[in-house]
C-alpha cells in the first residue's frame, strides 16, 4: 500500500477515534451530539476507503444524517444534564496495569484475526451469481441468497416504529419554532432531487451500489427535511394510507416467499428465470417501506388529525 | 515498516469498540449511553467490513450484513431515544 | 497541461480552506466566523471540483462534480443563514469592537 494512503488512512482513523470519544465524554451534551455527528461522517469516508460504496451512502444519510436529527431533537427535549463536578482524579498508575492488559489483548486478537485463513462466503457468492437475477453481488445478497435476513430486518424495523408509537404521540419530532424562510424554499428546490435519486439509487441496485436500504434512507432523509422545514403529514395519509406504507416492504416480502413456495420451491428459493422480476418488486417496495418506517421513527408518534390540524 | 493490509482499520475497530463499551458502563447520563451504544456498533460493522476484504476481492456478504445492521442500529436508537424522553418527563 | 492546470486549481482550494479553517479558529463570534468559512469553503469546494473535473475526461463525471458544487452552495447557504438566525434567536449579539 502506498505510503501516502497509509498515512490518509491513519489520519482519517485517528480523526474517528478522537471523534468517537468526544462524542461520547464530552463536557457539554450538545458537543457530544455534534462530535457524533461528524464521526458518522467521516465513518462514511471510511466506508469509501474500504470500498463499500453502498454502506457509505447508507451511512452518511443514516448514521450522520438521520441519527443526528433524532439526537438533537432529543436533546432540545431533555432537562439539561446536571452533573455533579466530578472529583478530578489525577490518571493513578492503576491505570498502566489495565492499560497494558487492553494493549495486550488487542495485540493478540490483532495476531489472531491477521493469521486466521481468509474467512467468508466471497467466493460461494460469486459461483452463484449467474442465477442470482441481479448483477451486484451485495444486492444478491441482500435480496436473494439471504434475504430471510433482510426479511428480518424489515420486520425488526416495523416493530422499533410500533413500539415507539405505543409511547403515546409525537415523542421525538417537534415543529421548528424558528423563523427561517430559507429552509422550505430549500426543500421545495431539493424535494424533487430527493425523489429522483431514490428512484435512480432503486434502479441501479440491480448492477451496482445502490438498492434498498441507501433509496430508502435518502427518500427518508428527504422527508424529514421536509417535515424541519415545517411540512406536516396531510390529514389524509395518516390512517390507513400510511400503515399500508409501512408495512409494504414485509408484507410484499412475505408474498414474495410463500409465493414460489407454490411455485414448488422452497421458502424464498427464486426460480432463478424470475429471479430478476422478483427481486426488482421486492425491492421497491422494500426502498419505499424502509424511507417511511424511518420518517415514522423521526415522527417518534402516531401521527393524529389534532397534530395536522395545529398548523 | 510494512503492516498487513488492514492493521489500521482493525486497530481502529478495536479502539472504537472500547471508547464504545467504556462509555456505555461509565456514563450516567441515557443519552450518552445511546451515543457509547452507536459507537460501539461502529466498531464493530467496522471489523466485519475490513475482515471480509482481507481475502482475494471483496466479500460481499459482511457488506450486506452491516447495511442491515445500520438500518436495526438506527431503529433502536430511535426507541431507546423515545423512551429515554419518556422516562424523564416521568420523573420530576 | 490539463492535468497542471487541474492539480494548480486542486492547490489553490486546499489554500483557501486552509483559510477558511483560519477563520473559523481565529475570529470572535459566530456571525465572523460563519462569514469566513461560507465564502472561503464555498470557492474552495468549487476551485478543487473544477480541478478534479480538468482531471477526468469523461463528460458525465464533470456533470456530476458541477452538480455536486451546485447542491453544497445552495445547502451551505442555508445552512449558515439557518445558524445564524438561531444564534441571534439565542440572544448572541454581533462582535463589536
Amino acid at each position: 500500500m502506498p505510503a501516502v494512503e497509509m498515512l490518509f488512512d491513519a489520519l482519517l482513523l485517528l480523526c474517528m477515534v478522537v471523534l468517537a470519544w468526544q462524542g461520547v465524554h464530552a463536557r457539554n451534551m450538545f458537543r457530544a451530539v455534534v462530535s457524533f455527528m461528524m464521526f458518522g461522517l467521516l465513518t462514511a469516508v471510511a466506508w469509501v476507503r474500504l470500498e463499500a460504496p453502498d454502506i457509505a451512502l447508507a451511512e452518511a444519510s443514516l448514521g450522520a444524517g438521520l441519527t443526528g436529527v433524532l439526537l438533537l431533537a432529543t436533546l432540545g427535549r431533555l432537562a439539561p444534564e446536571r452533573r455533579r463536578p466530578r472529583p478530578r482524579q489525577a490518571m493513578t498508575l492503576t491505570v498502566l496495569p489495565w492499560l497494558a492488559l487492553g494493549l495486550a489483548g488487542t495485540w493478540v486478537l490483532l495476531a489472531v484475526t491477521l493469521a486466521l485463513p481468509a474467512p467468508g462466503l466471497g467466493e460461494a457468492v460469486f459461483a452463484a451469481m449467474p442465477e442470482a437475477g441481479v448483477d451486484s453481488p451485495v444486492t444478491a445478497v441482500l435480496l436473494n441468497f439471504r434475504a430471510w435476513d433482510t426479511l428480518l430486518e424489515i420486520a425488526v424495523m416495523l416493530l422499533a416504529v410500533i413500539g415507539l408509537w405505543s409511547l403515546g404521540q409525537d415523542v421525538l419530532a417537534s415543529p421548528s419554532t424558528l423563523p427561517a424562510p430559507s429552509l422550505p424554499a430549500l426543500v421545495r428546490l431539493l424535494f424533487p432531487l430527493f425523489l429522483l435519486s431514490t428512484f435512480y439509487l432503486l434502479w441501479r441496485g440491480g448492477h451496482g451500489p445502490g438498492g434498498a436500504f441507501p433509496a430508502g434512507a435518502l427518500l427518508a432523509a428527504g422527508l424529514v427535511l421536509a417535515l424541519l422545514a415545517g411540512a406536516r403529514v396531510p390529514r389524509r395519509m395518516t390512517g390507513a394510507p400510511m400503515r399500508w406504507a409501512l408495512g409494504a416492504g414485509l408484507l410484499t416480502f412475505l408474498i414474495v416467499a410463500v409465493g414460489v413456495m407454490g411455485y414448488g420451491e422452497a421458502f424464498f428459493a427464486y426460480p432463478p428465470e424470475h429471479a430478476s422480476l422478483l427481486i426488482a418488486v421486492v425491492e421497491i417496495a422494500a426502498g419505499l417501506s424502509i424511507g417511511v418506517m424511518l420518517t415514522a421513527l423521526f415522527l417518534g408518534g402516531e401521527p393524529t388529525d389534532s397534530r395536522s390540524e395545529r398548523r | 515498516m510494512s503492516l498487513p493490509p488492514g492493521t489500521l482499520f482493525l486497530l481502529a475497530a478495536a479502539l472504537l469498540f472500547a471508547i464504545g463499551a467504556h462509555g456505555l458502563v461509565t456514563c450516567r447520563h441515557l443519552l450518552r449511553k445511546v451515543l457509547a451504544l452507536n459507537v460501539t456498533t461502529t466498531g464493530v460493522f467496522l471489523l466485519l467490513v475490513t475482515l471480509g476484504r482481507s481475502g482475494t476481492g471483496v466479500d460481499p456478504v459482511p457488506h450486506a450484513m452491516v447495511l442491515t445492521g445500520i438500518v436495526v442500529a438506527l431503529s433502536t436508537t430511535a426507541v431507546a431515544l423515545g423512551l429515554i424522553v419518556r422516562l424523564e418527563r416521568r420523573q420530576p | 497541461m490539463s492535468t497542471f492546470a487541474g492539480a494548480a486549481l486542486i492547490v489553490l482550494g486546499l489554500l483557501f480552506f486552509l483559510s477558511g479553517t483560519v477563520g473559523l479558529l481565529r475570529f470572535p463570534d459566530v456571525f465572523t466566523r460563519l462569514h469566513a468559512l461560507s465564502k472561503a469553503d464555498t470557492l474552495a469546494l468549487g476551485l478543487i471540483c473544477a480541478g478534479l473535473a480538468l482531471h477526468s475526461d469523461a463528460g458525465a463525471v464533470q456533470l456530476k462534480l458541477l452538480l455536486i458544487w451546485l447542491l453544497v452552495i445552495v445547502s451551505g447557504a442555508t445552512c449558515s443563514s439557518l445558524i445564524a438566525r438561531a444564534a441571534l434567536a439565542h440572544g448572541i449579539r454581533p462582535w463589536q469592537r
